[in-house]
């Protein structure tokens, strides 16, 4: 039986201070500390149990790797259940752990409004006459590219392998759905006259089908195992291959088809006729070709275009939900998400305008080329790449995207309650109302424990090992009756 | 081979249905040709004002 589907998105933003020096680790860190430092006393994240050198073929690459996260940059844990600090050069914000795809796209929109009002609060804090821009999307256009990565609870006990197998196809095939677009071409030996737009930003990054890196030689499917939980039961399916959307339909497909196929895989149901001769090629073609024609080598030796293998998938996964049901993903979740997956496979097989309130790089494509006849501009001007980059500007007013008349699924009012508050039914549930009810007694938190200061030696750590336990239904009561963090300690029996 | 024959024959359903809706298609897509007729309007005040140097300038070291 397929395990429940608890996923999350974490996305890491572009940023560039404008007239002023630009300084990316120093404008990431004034744009989040504006926001911590706003907001109740910060708590900062925990690094015990950290480790991403673990990979999911069973070695650890820990002494050889350098430490992937600078744990003295600002890294603080939200009231919602997030995780918002700086990685490398860019902001980051994890979502707090949710339990299907609608409620990821939730909290992926409460944290895009966390980046406005951290933008907002910095304003006051730059030099004069300077600005901090931040986009959501995953390369500047010139080589360089930063991670919208998902992730996903699946068990332990299917094997790796053939996860890896059966997943890696529709890791190559979602980009027609979920793909944000991109003006030019930064793979290697291939040039921009060539390809002047493409589907994916994040295709031409990818070298290799399987491997434990993110920064450089990016593969497919991403072997980090660290699944912050129990490590006997489950993995945390690390998800690098996927770029940024603003659309919301297309964030909801991205994270919903994956959580299907997934519990499919788990379930032995999606088998491995559709395995690709060359899943590295490929993932570039199939982005290269905005016609949607171009087919690939399949191992069996036939041909199929992107479209062929996201209708096969989709006609297992209907027959999958008949079958065995979607409790793994959520019932009434799973019906929106194959309803929307079979909307926009005949869309993009048809009339494309029809899908261009979902598809982030139809809705791109749709812009670049109306602007361009109207103004007769030539491939290549470098106002194209304006609107490709200004399509993921944060900016309240400048953000093309949100101008382009994409379909919304989540209310501005679950939006905005998920900027302070945490998913219900997920163990994020006590992360986030320990921090808000007692924000001075908490030491330290992470996905999978948190530290308390009850008064007296020594501290307390209590492990969260079940992303399914500490959930509303769980500890509420506990939580409203608890008169402070001691006693809560005291009732939970720790 | 059978189960490709099927397929086919699925697919070719759904373009029926399509064509049973076109109506609404149609609407739905005027609806978006105007939202994008009114956005070219705006956009020259939008847009950033000297795109060559802010494409130029846009410069991020990787991530992940």
């Amino acid at each position: 039986m397929a395990i429940p589907k608890v996923c999350g998105i974490e996305t890491e933003y572009g940023i560039l201070v404008r007239g002023g020096e630009s300084n990316p680790v120093v404008a990431s860190s004034v744009l989040i500390n504006a926001y911590v430092n706003d907001r109740s006393r910060r708590v900062d994240w925990d690094f015990e149990d950290e480790t991403p050198g673990v990979d999911a073929r069973g070695f650890s690459y820990e002494d050889a790797l350098a430490p992937e996260v600078e744990s003295h940059l600002v890294n603080a844990v939200l009231t919602n259940g997030a995780r918002y600090y700086v990685d490398h050069a860019h902001p980051e914000i994890s979502t707090p752990e949710c339990s299907d795809a609608l409620q990821a796209l939730v909290y992926d929109r409460s944290a895009e409004e966390i980046v406005r009002l951290s933008m907002a609060l910095a304003a006051p804090l730059l030099p004069d006459g300077a600005e901090l821009l931040v986009h959501k999307n995953n390369s500047d256009g010139k080589g360089n590219s930063y991670g919208c990565h998902e992730n996903f609870l699946v068990a332990r006990e299917t094997p790796f392998g053939r996860l890896v197998a059966e997943i890696t196809p529709h890791f190559v095939t979602r980009q027609i759905f979920c793909g944000a677009g991109k003006v030019g071409c930064e793979a290697p030996g291939f040039s921009s006259t060539e390809v002047p737009f493409q589907i994916s930003q994040r295709a031409d990054f990818f070298e290799e089908e399987v491997g434990l890196e993110t920064t450089l030689k990016r593969p497919i499917v991403n072997t980090r195992d660290e699944p912050h939980c129990d490590p006997q039961k489950y993995r945390r399916l690390h998800v690098i291959v996927g770029d940024a959307n603003m659309s919301e339909g297309a964030t909801l497909l991205k994270l919903g088809t994956t959580s299907i196929v997934l519990s499919m895989i788990e379930d032995g149901f999606v088998g491995s006729d559709l395995a690709l001769a060359h899943p590295v090629p490929a993932i570039r073609q199939i982005s290269h070709d905005p016609t949607l024609r171009r087919t690939v080598l399949m191992q069996s030796g036939s041909r199929m275009s992107a479209l062929d293998i996201q209708w096969s998938l989709f006609e297992r996964a209907t027959r999958y939900a008949d079958e065995r049901g979607l409790a793994s993903v959520g019932d009434q979740v799973g019906r929106l998400v194959l309803a929307l997956w079979e909307e926009v496979l005949t869309g993009l097989a048809g009339d494309r305008t029809s899908v261009a309130d979902i598809v982030d790089w139809v809705a791109k494509e749709r812009l670049l080329t109306a602007y361009a006849q109207r103004h007769s501009i030539p491939a290549g001007d470098a106002r194209l790449r304006a609107i490709d980059l200004q399509y993921h500007d944060m900016r309240p007013g400048k953000g093309l995207s949100a101008k382009v008349g994409l379909r919304t699924f989540v209310s501005a009012e679950d939006v905005s309650r998920g900027i302070e508050r945490a998913p219900e039914t997920t163990r994020a549930y006590f992360r986030g109302e320990c921090l808000r009810r007692w924000p001075d007694d908490i030491v330290a938190a992470n996905w999978d424990s948190m530290v308390f200061d009850v008064g007296r030696d020594p501290l307390r750590r209590i492990p969260m090992m079940e992303p399914l336990r500490g959930t509303k239904a769980h500890v509420g009561e506990l939580l409203e009756s608890s008169t402070s963090i001691a006693d809560l300690v005291d009732r939970l029996g720790a | 081979m059978a189960e490709r024959v099927h397929k086919q024959k699925q697919t070719s359903d759904r373009t029926a249905e399509m064509g049973a809706e076109a109506g609404a298609t149609t609407e739905h897509g005027d609806k978006l040709r105007a939202e994008l007729d009114d956005l070219l309007d705006e956009i020259d005040d939008v847009l950033e004002s000297n795109a060559e140097d802010f494409v130029k300038s846009y410069i991020q070291k990787g991530g992940e």
